[in-house]
C-alpha cells in the first residue's frame, strides 16, 4: 500500500468515520457525568504527583519558577502518551480483541488514514485532559499564566508542529506493532516514558548526562516543550536551550517534525510490508 | 471425600501449572519485550530521579524513586495481565473454555498470577539493578528476611486485588477495562510510587493503605533505606496489615468471583464479548 495512492477526498472520508468511531469508542461506555469524573481524575493525579514530590522537597508547591515550568511540561507531555497510545493501540485492539483489523484493512481505502482517524479521539481527550490540568494549576497552584503575557504565536507553532511530531513517531510505532505480539502494546507506554526523559518534560535537559544530552537534542518533543512553556509562561527551561531564539526554535522543531514524520510513515510502508508478506495482518497472540 | 479433594487439588494445581506455561513460554517466543519492557521503562523511571536532581533533592530519593519504578511493573501487571485478563480471554474466545473446564476460577487466576510475576520480576529486578548501577544508590538494609517477608506478602495482596478486580470483568466490558485504566496514576500518586506516603498526610495515607502497594512499599522503603525516618508506621505493624490484607483481599476475590460470575450467567452477559 502507498500511502498517498488514494484520492484526497477518499483519505479524508476515511479519517473522518475513523475519528468518529474512535470518538464513541472513547465515550460511549459510561454516562457524560461518570465519563467527565474519569477524564478529570487521571490527568490531574498525574500531575499532583509531581506537586506532591516538589512539595516533599521545597516545602511548597506553587507560583512560577521551576515549579511551573515543570507542570506545563508535565501536562503538555499528555498528548504524547495519548496519541502514541492511541495510535498503537488500534493497532492491537482491532487486530487481537476485536478481531476487526483484517476487515478494516479490506474495507477501508487507506489504513494509515484510519489509523490517523482513530487517534484523533485520543488527541481530543488529551486537549480535554491538558486544559483542566491547566486550569487547576492556574487556580490552585496560581501557575504565572496570565492573558496579557502569553506569547500566542510561539505557543500555535509549537503546538502545530508538536503533534506533527507526535504523530510521525506514533505512526512509526504504529507500524512496529503491526509485527509484533500482543503485548507489544505495552511498547507506547514505554516509548513515552523515554520521551518523558529524554525531551526534559519535568527537568532542564542541562542536568542529562551528556550522552543522553545528545538524543535529547535530536528529538523535536525538547523543542515543542520548549516552545508552549516560552508561549505560555514568557521562559523557557535549562541553559542548553536557552541558545535559541524563539523564531529558531519554532525553525527547529518544524524541520525536526518534518523529518520524524516522515521516517515514521517510512516504518509504518515498511513493516507493513513485512506483515502483509508474512501473513502477520490477522495475527492473534493469546498467550 | 478425601480421593476427591486429592484429585481436585491435583487438577487445580495442574491448570494452574497450565495457565502459568503458557505465560512463560509465550514471553520467550517474542524477545521484543526485553527492550520495551526493561531498558524503556528504566528510562522513563529515570526521568523522576532527574526531577529530585533538579530540585536538589537528597540522595536517597532516588533510591525510592528507583522502587517505585519497580513496583509500577507489578502494578500494571496486575491490572492489565491479571484484572483485565478474563476481559481478554472472552475477546480471545478462550474464556468459555475455562469455564466448562473441572477447575476453579482461582486456579486459572493463580497461573495467570505466576506467570505474570516471572515475567515482571525479571522488569522489575533489571529495572533496580540497572537503574541501581546508574545512578549510584546505595541501600542500607536492616534486615534481609523482613524485606522478603514484606515483599511477598505485597505481592500476594497485591494479586489478591487482582484476582478481587478480575471478577468485574465476567460482568462487564469496556466499563471494567476504563476502570483498570484510571487506577494507574491515582494509584501512583495515593500510593506513594515517587515519595514517601507519609507526605501525603497521615489520613490520606491510612485510606489508600487498602492498596497493598501503600503498606508494602512503605515497609520495604524503611528496611531498605533504614537510616531514614519517614514511615507511615513500624515495619511490624505494616507487615501485618499487609497479612491481613492479604487473606482478606483472596477471600474478597473468592467470594465475588462466585457472585459475578452467578450474576452473569443470570444476565447472559458472561460470554458477551464486545460489550
Amino acid at each position: 500500500m502507498a500511502v498517498g495512492s488514494r484520492s484526497a477526498a477518499e483519505c479524508w472520508r476515511t479519517f473522518k468515520l475513523a475519528a468518529w468511531l474512535g470518538w464513541q469508542m472513547e465515550s460511549n461506555w459510561a454516562d457524560p457525568f461518570l465519563f467527565s469524573i474519569y477524564s478529570i481524575v487521571k490527568p490531574v493525579s498525574h500531575s499532583l504527583i509531581l506537586v506532591v514530590m516538589y512539595l516533599v522537597v521545597r516545602g511548597q508547591a506553587a507560583g512560577g519558577g521551576l515549579f511551573a515550568q515543570m507542570y506545563v511540561g508535565n501536562a503538555f507531555f499528555l498528548y504524547v502518551g495519548q496519541v502514541l497510545f492511541g495510535l498503537t493501540w488500534v493497532v492491537i485492539e482491532d487486530r487481537e480483541f476485536y478481531q476487526m483489523f483484517k476487515y478494516m484493512y479490506v474495507s477501508t481505502p487507506n489504513i494509515y488514514w484510519y489509523l490517523l482517524g482513530r487517534s484523533f479521539a485520543k488527541m481530543a481527550i488529551a486537549t480535554v485532559s491538558v486544559v483542566i490540568v491547566l486550569t487547576f494549576g492556574r487556580v490552585f497552584l496560581r501557575l504565572p499564566i496570565h492573558a496579557s503575557t502569553v506569547d500566542l504565536t510561539t505557543f500555535c507553532f509549537s503546538m502545530f508542529f508538536g503533534m506533527v511530531s507526535c504523530i510521525g513517531m506514533g505512526i512509526g510505532l504504529a507500524g512496529v506493532m503491526l509485527v509484533v505480539a500482543r503485548h507489544g502494546g505495552h511498547a507506547s507506554e514505554a516509548v513515552a516514558g523515554a520521551l518523558f526523559l529524554l525531551s526534559g518534560a519535568v527537568f532542564p535537559i542541562d542536568i542529562l548526562p551528556r550522552l543522553a544530552l545528545y538524543p535529547a537534542i535530536a528529538l523535536p518533543t525538547t523543542y515543542w516543550l520548549e516552545g508552549v512553556r516560552r508561549g505560555l509562561l514568557g521562559s523557557g527551561m535549562g541553559q542548553t536551550m536557552a541558545v535559541f531564539s524563539n523564531r529558531e526554535l519554532i525553525v527547529v522543531l518544524a524541520m525536526l517534525s518534518l523529518v520524524y514524520l516522515i521516517l515514521g510513515t517510512l516504518t509504518f510502508v515498511m513493516c507493513e510490508k513485512t506483515a502483509k508478506a508474512r501473513g502477520l495482518i490477522d495475527m492473534h497472540t493469546h498467550h | 471425600m478425601k480421593t476427591d479433594l486429592k484429585w481436585h487439588l491435583r487438577v487445580n494445581v495442574k491448570a494452574a501449572i497450565a495457565r502459568a506455561y503458557v505465560r512463560v513460554v509465550g514471553t520467550n517466543r517474542e524477545f521484543s519485550w526485553i527492550f520495551f519492557d526493561t531498558l524503556l521503562p528504566l528510562l522513563g523511571t529515570a526521568a523522576y530521579v532527574y526531577v529530585y536532581r533538579a530540585m536538589d533533592a537528597p540522595e536517597e530519593y532516588v533510591g525510592f524513586v528507583l522502587l517505585g519504578g519497580a513496583m509500577t511493573a507489578y502494578w500494571m501487571n496486575v491490572l492489565w495481565n491479571m484484572a483485565s485478563n478474563f476481559y481478554f480471554e472472552r475477546q480471545g474466545w478462550n474464556l468459555e473454555l475455562y469455564f466448562i473446564a473441572p477447575i476453579s476460577r482461582m486456579a486459572i487466576l493463580a497461573g495467570m498470577a505466576i506467570g505474570g510475576m516471572f515475567m515482571t520480576t525479571i522488569r522489575a529486578g533489571s529495572l533496580l539493578v540497572l537503574g541501581s548501577m546508574l545512578f549510584n544508590v546505595r541501600f542500607n538494609v536492616s534486615s534481609v528476611p523482613l524485606v522478603v517477608l514484606a515483599f511477598v506478602l505485597t505481592l500476594v495482596a497485591l494479586y489478591g486485588l487482582g484476582m478481587l478486580f478480575s471478577s468485574l470483568f465476567l460482568m462487564y466490558g469496556r466499563e471494567a477495562w476504563h476502570t483498570s485504566n484510571l487506577l494507574q496514576e491515582p494509584v501512583y500518586l495515593l500510593s506513594g510510587f515517587y515519595f514517601p506516603v507519609r507526605a501525603l498526610g497521615f489520613y490520606i495515607a491510612i485510606a489508600a493503605s487498602i492498596i497493598p502497594l501503600t503498606l508494602g512499599m512503605d515497609a520495604v522503603r524503611q528496611l531498605v533505606f533504614s537510616h531514614l525516618h519517614f514511615s507511615l508506621f513500624p515495619v511490624q505493624v505494616e507487615i501485618a496489615g499487609l497479612g491481613v490484607l492479604g487473606a482478606g483481599l483472596l477471600y474478597a476475590a473468592a467470594v465475588a468471583l462466585d457472585r459475578m460470575e452467578r450474576a452473569a450467567k443470570q444476565e447472559g452477559r458472561l460470554t458477551l464479548r464486545w460489550q
